[in-house]
């Protein structure tokens, strides 16, 4: 047993941290909102550089995959810096299309051969609608493709209709349009969606729990310089209490996340639940965060063009991507 | 990253499983907080030590099996998993135990472990007084010098298991300096709890049973071999246990883990009996029941990153503030645990552990008893937020 990062993995979130420190993600993430995907992009070609994008992807379409610890390493540190852009959900398709190429369904072998290797270097953008995840498919005008499940059939969309707003004006939801090209259909389509839908709630658990510290740091060093009566707000007790609070939930959410990418890693039979117990976790937690965040920072917190709020609003929207609280809770009695 | 058992870890847990199996006996003795069972957890203490099983993680000459802490805690495990007796030598094992071995000399080691191991000394701890709870350093019992010895006077209070155990420990001011901080000049001593001067009154905790007790000691004569570390230093040793005691040690994951299976299994009943697939239960209650498995999991996993850490013995802040996450997290998660289990009880919930149609033998009652009071002790839950905001997070460290 060896339930701590190695030193590669630790340095791969440190040079991740790093890179999108400098990248001055926070411009990034507004245009992204504002339709403009240009710079979002260019910054999913940088991820691609260092090999994030081919986390879930296997080395037989170009990728490194798939290695869930490493995804969860390098997830955390994009949900600490905001990144936009379908994550979650390409790390879902790329396990989707693995999963359904290895049995009988030549059009998704043969778009696993099309799009994987794209998608393992950042090239590619794609997403994803399932029941799981809701009618909507994240990012949809940004995407190159998107791809749709309707009960037991796999869909590539011929397109996707009218961009919803959402609260998280960085996430840009619309449906897939009806009809386009089969991918593949029959008993086999379920466990495959399954599966990717565990990697989808995996991913976004990662997301959370990295946009929950990004809360938290920022909070800690805005109570440290602020002063009122005289004294800096984090003086206070209830200051501190509630963002010792803060750090507990997200501390003991992490070992749920690398739980869950060992379970993934291995498949092992309690790997939903597992799953389902990080994203619980990690949503509540980087959900406590924010909310802590806006109640510690005051009327600042409260203010859109104030960076703090690109976090803020990214963590209610995680919270219940992918499963929302109550359905993963009901996935952890159900073993 | 794996989870996987090495082949040495797996052989280790299946020895305890066959063992627990084989020892844990079929009726619980009553609660250990009672004369009568106090007795029969002492029973318990020697048949596990005939095993040598009482202190696994101590060096094989004292009684120990040298175990790693990945090995304590699936012993741990196991030993929740098989629904054993509570550990009436906890107090010793866990908190006295770590401080000889770092501080102690080599004739106290071999003097004083084997015979706790063996549960033939049961220890109880004597850090509170009257005037000094959270602000411990503020304490005003003394220790003056006598020949060969110490002579102890004061009051000590809410001493966990003095109402029926053998022995002491605690901290005793022995040093006065003017100007000098409160933690400066005491001296950590130990002592027999029927020594001429000593007076015990046992203390009721909420549901009246004698789990603690105050300390009454007039000139209590202490030998120089009985104090731990430097006199004077007292403080310095005293921290590195209190530093073991909001740690993992205090309260290990198996036991979190097995209450939430548990719990599960009641929640499966009390669903099955209001109309089935917990139609007939309210939603809460289920999401309640998830979260304390959910908490229980995330524990034993922090748990198993701590103990694969390079140095998860190591002593620095970081370790220490660790442990205050780990207290507020078990502490916490172990009071929702049983409250949800009370909820699922209904009407049953309020009958005491010793009713006779208490579910669950009244481990449910006892427990929740039990997880009341664990904000409270080893450093209240509002002094350990206090020292994760000011030593993790930085926060100025005035108290206001």
């Amino acid at each position: 047993m060896d339930f701590v990062l190695d030193r590669a993995q630790g340095e791969f979130g440190r040079t991740l941290d790093r890179m999108l420190g400098g990248a001055g993600t926070a411009r990034t993430v507004r245009a992204w909102g504002r339709g403009d995907h240009g710079p979002g992009r260019a910054l999913w070609e940088r991820l691609g550089g260092l090999g994030v994008t081919a986390l879930a992807v296997p080395e037989a379409y170009d990728g490194v995959g798939p290695l869930p610890v490493e995804l969860a390493v390098a997830y955390v540190e994009s949900g600490r810096h905001a990144v936009p852009g379908p994550l979650a959900e390409t790390a879902a398709v790329a396990v989707l299309l693995t999963a359904l190429a290895e049995g009988d369904h030549p059009r998704a072998a043969a778009a696993a051969r099309h799009w994987l290797p794209r998608i393992a270097s950042g090239r590619a953008l794609v997403t994803l609608a399932a029941a799981d995840g809701g009618p909507y498919a994240l990012d949809a005008d940004a995407a190159d493709a998107v791809f749709t499940v309707a009960g037991e059939e796999l869909w590539l969309a011929p397109g996707h209709g009218p961009v919803q707003r959402s609260s998280d004006p960085a996430r840009r939801l619309a449906r897939p349009r009806p009809g386009g090209e089969p991918l593949a259909h029959g008993p086999a389509v379920a466990p495959a969606v399954e599966r990717a839908a565990d990697w989808a709630a995996f991913a976004t658990a990662a997301l959370s729990l990295g946009t929950g510290l990004a809360l938290l740091e920022r909070t800690v060093a805005y109570v440290k310089g602020r002063r009122q009566f005289g004294r800096a707000v984090g003086s206070f007790q209830a200051v501190k209490h509630r963002l010792a609070d803060v750090l507990i939930g997200l501390e003991f959410a992490r070992p749920l996340l690398f739980g869950a990418a060992v379970a993934l890693a291995s498949d092992t039979p309690g790997r939903r639940a597992e799953v389902a117990a990080a994203k619980v976790a990690a949503g509540e937690a980087g959900y406590a965060a924010a909310r802590a965040a806006l109640q510690l920072h005051g009327a600042i917190g409260y203010t859109d063009e104030f960076d703090l709020s690109l976090w803020i609003r990214r963590a209610h929207a995680l919270r219940s991507a992918w499963g929302t609280p109550s359905v993963c809770r009901a996935r952890v009695l159900a073993g | 990253m794996d989870l996987e058992l090495g082949e040495r870890q797996r052989a280790f847990r299946d020895e305890a499983r066959r063992w627990l199996t084989a020892h844990v006996p079929a009726v619980l003795p009553p609660s250990l907080e009672t004369a009568e069972g106090f007795a029969a957890h002492r029973a318990w203490e020697r048949t596990l030590a005939g095993g040598r099983w009482s202190a696994v993680t101590w060096p094989e000459e004292y009684g120990g099996r040298g175990a790693s802490l990945v090995e304590w805690l699936l012993f741990e495990e196991e030993y929740y998993a098989a629904g054993a007796p509570g550990r009436v030598s906890q107090n010793g094992i866990s908190l006295l135990a770590p401080t000889l071995l770092a501080h102690g000399t080599a004739a106290q080691r071999a003097r004083i472990l084997p015979p706790m191991a063996r549960g033939e000394v049961i220890w109880a701890q004597a850090w509170s007084e009257p005037e000094s709870g959270s602000d411990l350093a503020s304490l005003r019992s003394t220790a003056r010098r006598a020949d060969g010895g110490w002579l102890l006077t004061g009051q000590k209070t809410w001493s966990s298991r003095a109402a029926f155990a053998d022995r002491a420990f605690g901290l005793f001011r022995s040093h006065r300096e003017e100007g000098a901080p409160p933690h400066r000049g005491l001296t950590y001593l130990m002592f027999p709890l029927d020594a001429p001067g000593v007076t015990v009154r046992p203390i009721g905790r909420l549901d009246g049973k004698p789990a603690f007790a105050e300390l009454f000691l007039d000139e209590v004569f202490v030998p120089d071999e009985d104090v731990i570390g430097e006199p004077g230093q007292g403080w310095r040793v005293a921290m590195s246990t209190a530093g073991d005691e909001r740690g993992l040690t205090l309260r290990s994951p198996g036991r979190f883990t097995a209450a939430a299976r548990r719990l599960v299994a009641l929640w499966r009943e009390r669903s099955a009996e209001s109309g089935g697939g917990g139609a007939g239960l309210d939603g809460a209650l289920r999401d309640r029941v998830a979260d304390a498995v959910i908490g229980a999991r995330a524990y034993e996993l922090f748990a198993y990153a701590s103990a694969t850490r390079p140095d998860p013995g190591g002593t620095g802040a970081a370790t220490g503030a660790e442990s205050s996450l780990n207290k507020v997290f078990w502490s916490e998660l172990d009071i929702a645990l049983h409250e949800t289990a009370l909820d699922l009880l209904g009407p049953f919930a309020e009958l005491a552990d010793d009713a006779p149609e208490a579910a669950g033998g009244g481990a449910w009652a006892d427990g929740y008893t039990f997880a009341l009071a664990g904000p409270v002790y080893a450093g209240t839950n509002e002094i350990q937020r206090d020292l994760i905001a000011e030593r993790v997070l930085g926060l100025p460290r005035d108290r206001r």
